[in-house]
This record gives structure tokens, sequence and C-alpha cells, in this order.
């Protein structure tokens, strides 16, 4: 057989033809896949929150969206509220670093996990490793509320990465800006956590306490927009 | 030619990287360790031996005139195919070329095979080309991951030989890259030649 000659009529056939053949491959690929990715990303976040909260025997909510961020209430097995996973995004180095951050009912962090990063690998890639407990900038234990949770180098509390000041920061403006707006906001959806939990009596103290810091969420506000201007000059 | 002669080529007289010089965008962004060199290596061994099967054997059903368009549709179908595998059964690997693996569709090697190869010889012949030039382009980047993660953090398929402090940080940024590469390019033809 000889090759088809470039006839306008051949090149019509053959381009649809293939673009036709194409879109079918593509479209059944999907099909058998997607639900398939959508089970291993659902699998990530459950396992991710389950890290970020130090717990397995956790009941997590359905989540609630709170532009731009997240957030999913977690209680324990009993029902005794534990806190709040959060997912945070900010721009990275390389692009978007979206980071998930366990608080517990006091804001202090439990743990974190980084879901997606396009950071330089041997430098900025390590903010999964860097900023955990046994990571040369830990960040466990903080509350981003209490501790000035910005890097060394900014007269903050945290190591930043070595090289990777740029990384650092966002990775900690992503952490304390879910904090801010979730956690610290007094916003309509901490207070219906409030009102949930307020029903067991125990914990009662501390949700109090916590509501204490609510109200300076204000201030917390103001003090983080302060801190926004010396960045963006730099 | 026969097909053994085919392989071997693609490996060293035709090496991708270190003698055409194709594909130098996956060749300095991915090899930043070993094992995601490698990786990237295979994946693109995987659309190129796909992509030399599937335009060898229509390659009489496409004019001339319209050959370039239909390759690339043919290119980006199977990247994108291999994406959403990837991502779907193995996870761990989208982990760390997720950002690469759309870049395969650009790679002036399969286009430059396709239409170099695939376009005159047959299915079974171009096969081997696509293995042989995909070992070539593999063995290529691990060895250049190899260099730069051993420089750059002292360890080699995440093995530390010595601490990351003694490592020397440029070799895992972009200058190293083109480093490594440069004197990993002498070392080829210096070897070659010989032989």
């Amino acid at each position: 057989m000889n090759k088809l000659k470039s006839s306008l009529t051949n090149m019509l056939v053959v381009l649809t033809v293939i673009t036709i053949v194409a879109a079918g491959v593509l479209a059944s690929v999907n099909a058998v896949t997607a639900p398939q990715i959508d089970k291993i990303n659902a699998e990530n976040l459950a396992a991710g929150i389950k890290a970020v909260m130090g717990s397995n025997d956790i009941t997590v909510s359905d989540p609630l969206e709170v532009d731009p961020y997240t957030v999913y209430d977690v209680s324990d097995n009993q029902g005794t509220q534990l806190g709040k996973a959060v997912v945070t995004t900010e721009n990275g180095f390389g692009g978007p670093l979206k980071v998930l951050v366990g608080f517990n009912t006091n804001g202090d962090i439990l743990g974190y996990t980084v879901l997606e990063h396009q950071e330089t690998p041997g430098l900025g890639a390590k903010a999964g490793e860097w900023f955990q407990k046994d990571g040369k900038g830990n960040i466990i234990g903080m509350n981003p509320g209490k501790n000035n949770f910005t890097v060394s180098k900014d007269g903050g509390e945290v190591d930043a990465i070595t090289a990777s000041t740029i990384t650092s920061r966002a990775f900690l403006r992503a952490i304390h800006n879910a904090y801010t707006k979730v956690i610290a906001g007094g916003d309509v959806v901490s207070g219906a956590t409030q009102q949930a939990s307020a029903v067991d009596g125990e914990s009662g103290a501390t949700q109090q306490a916590s509501a204490v810091d609510g109200e300076s969420g204000a201030t917390q506000q103001a003090s983080a927009a302060d801190m926004g201007t010396p960045e963006v000059i730099e | 030619m026969n097909n053994f002669k085919v392989l071997v080529n693609g490996i060293i007289k035709e090496n991708p990287t270190f003698v055409l010089l194709l594909g130098m965008c996956p060749t300095l962004g991915t090899t930043s360790s070993a094992i995601n060199g490698m990786s990237m290596g295979l994946a693109t061994m995987c659309v190129l031996i796909l992509s030399n099967l599937i335009i060898a054997s229509i390659k009489k059903l496409i004019p001339d005139a319209v050959r370039i368009p239909s390759y690339i549709v043919v290119i980006a179908s199977l990247v994108t195919v291999l994406q959403m595998v990837i991502k779907a059964y193995a996870p761990d690997i989208d982990k760390s070329l997720g950002l690469f693996i759309p870049l395969i569709v650009v790679n002036c090697i399969i286009l430059g095979r396709a239409e170099a190869f695939a376009a005159k010889n047959g299915p079974v012949a171009s096969i081997f080309d696509g293995i042989g030039i995909g070992l070539g382009f593999t063995i290529a980047l691990t060895c250049l991951g190899a260099v730069r993660e051993l420089l750059g953090t002292g360890a080699i398929f995440g093995v530390t030989l010595w601490g990351e402090n003694y490592g020397m940080l440029m070799f895992v940024l972009a200058p190293g890259a083109f480093l490594a590469l440069g004197y990993l390019i002498v070392l080829f033809n210096k070897i070659t030649k010989k032989a």
C-alpha cells in the first residue's frame, strides 16, 4: 500500500479520525482511573489527618470550606473535641505550597504534613521533615498566636531551612494564616464548634480558655497584617 | 541493520543525551537525584516504545503534510494515559515525578525518533529503537542524577555515604546540572571514541 496523498480530504479525514480515536482512548482510561485517583486522594487525606492529629482513633467531620481553607473538625471516638485539621495553601518558591496542619483546641500545633509542593528538591522540598518534632526547625507544640511564628532571620522562633528562607517563610505564613482565620478568628465555624463541644462539661474549662484566645483574634489579625509589610519589601 | 544493532545504536552511538543532545529540559530538570533521573528515563522509555510502535504501524495512513500534528496527538495521548495510570496505581512515583510527566509530550527525543526512525522503519525495528534510545536516556539520566546527588547531598540512591553537610549545594541546583552534564559528555566521548 502506498502512502496516502496529502490531498485536502485525506488530511481532514486522517486528522479527524486520529483525534477521535485519541479522545475515545483518553475518555475510557479516565473512566477507569478517575475513581481510583479519588480514592487515593481521600486515603492520603485521611492518613494525613490522623498523622497531624497524632491519633489513630478519631472521627473526622465533613469538610467545611472557609475560603481558601478546608477545615475538618476532629474528635476522638468518645466524641471529645480534639481540635481541627486545616488544609492551607500559600505561594512557595516554585508554586503553591499546600499544607495540612492539625491544631488542638488551644490552637497548639499537633502536627503537619505537606500535601503538595513544587519546591526545589534538596532545598525547599525538605519542608516535609524539617519542621517536624525531630527536625531542626521543630514547630510541633508551638502556638502561632503565642509564639513568634516567623523564621529567626525575621526575629522569630523558628529556624528556617538552610538556603530556603522563601519556602520557610511561605510555610510558616500558610500555618499562621490558617491559625488566624480558622482557629483564632472567632468566626462562625469555631463558634459552632464551641457550642457543640460545650455540651460535654469536662472540656468546658479548656473551651472557655480557648474562647478567650478567640477574642484576641482581632489583635492577631492586626499583627499579621503588620508583619506582612516587611516581607513584601524583602 | 538488525534489531540488536538498533538497540545498541540507541544506547551508545546515538545516545540521546550524550551524543544527540536531545531532551535537555527533562535531563537537567529531573536529575537532582539518581532515583528521580531513573524514573524519568523509564517513563520516557515507556512512551517512546509505544509511540514508535503506533507511529510505525500507522505511518502509511498519515499524509506527509499532516504527519507532525498526527504524531503529536498520538504522543500527547500516550503521555496523558501514562499520567492517569501512574496517578491511579503508583502514587509514590506520581509524588516525585508528577510535575515532569506532562513534559514528556514536548521531549524532542520522542518526536525526533518518530520522525527519524519510526516513520521509515517497521513496527518491530521501531520497538527496538524505542528500547535502545529509552535505555540510553535512562542510563544517562541515572548517571547524571547519581553524580549530582553524590556531590550535592553526599548520598546515592538515598543511601548516605558522607554527611549532607559536606555536600556542594550547587550540584542540586541548575548550575551543577550543567556542569555535571558537561563533564559526563566529555567522559562519554572519551570512552566511546577509544573503543
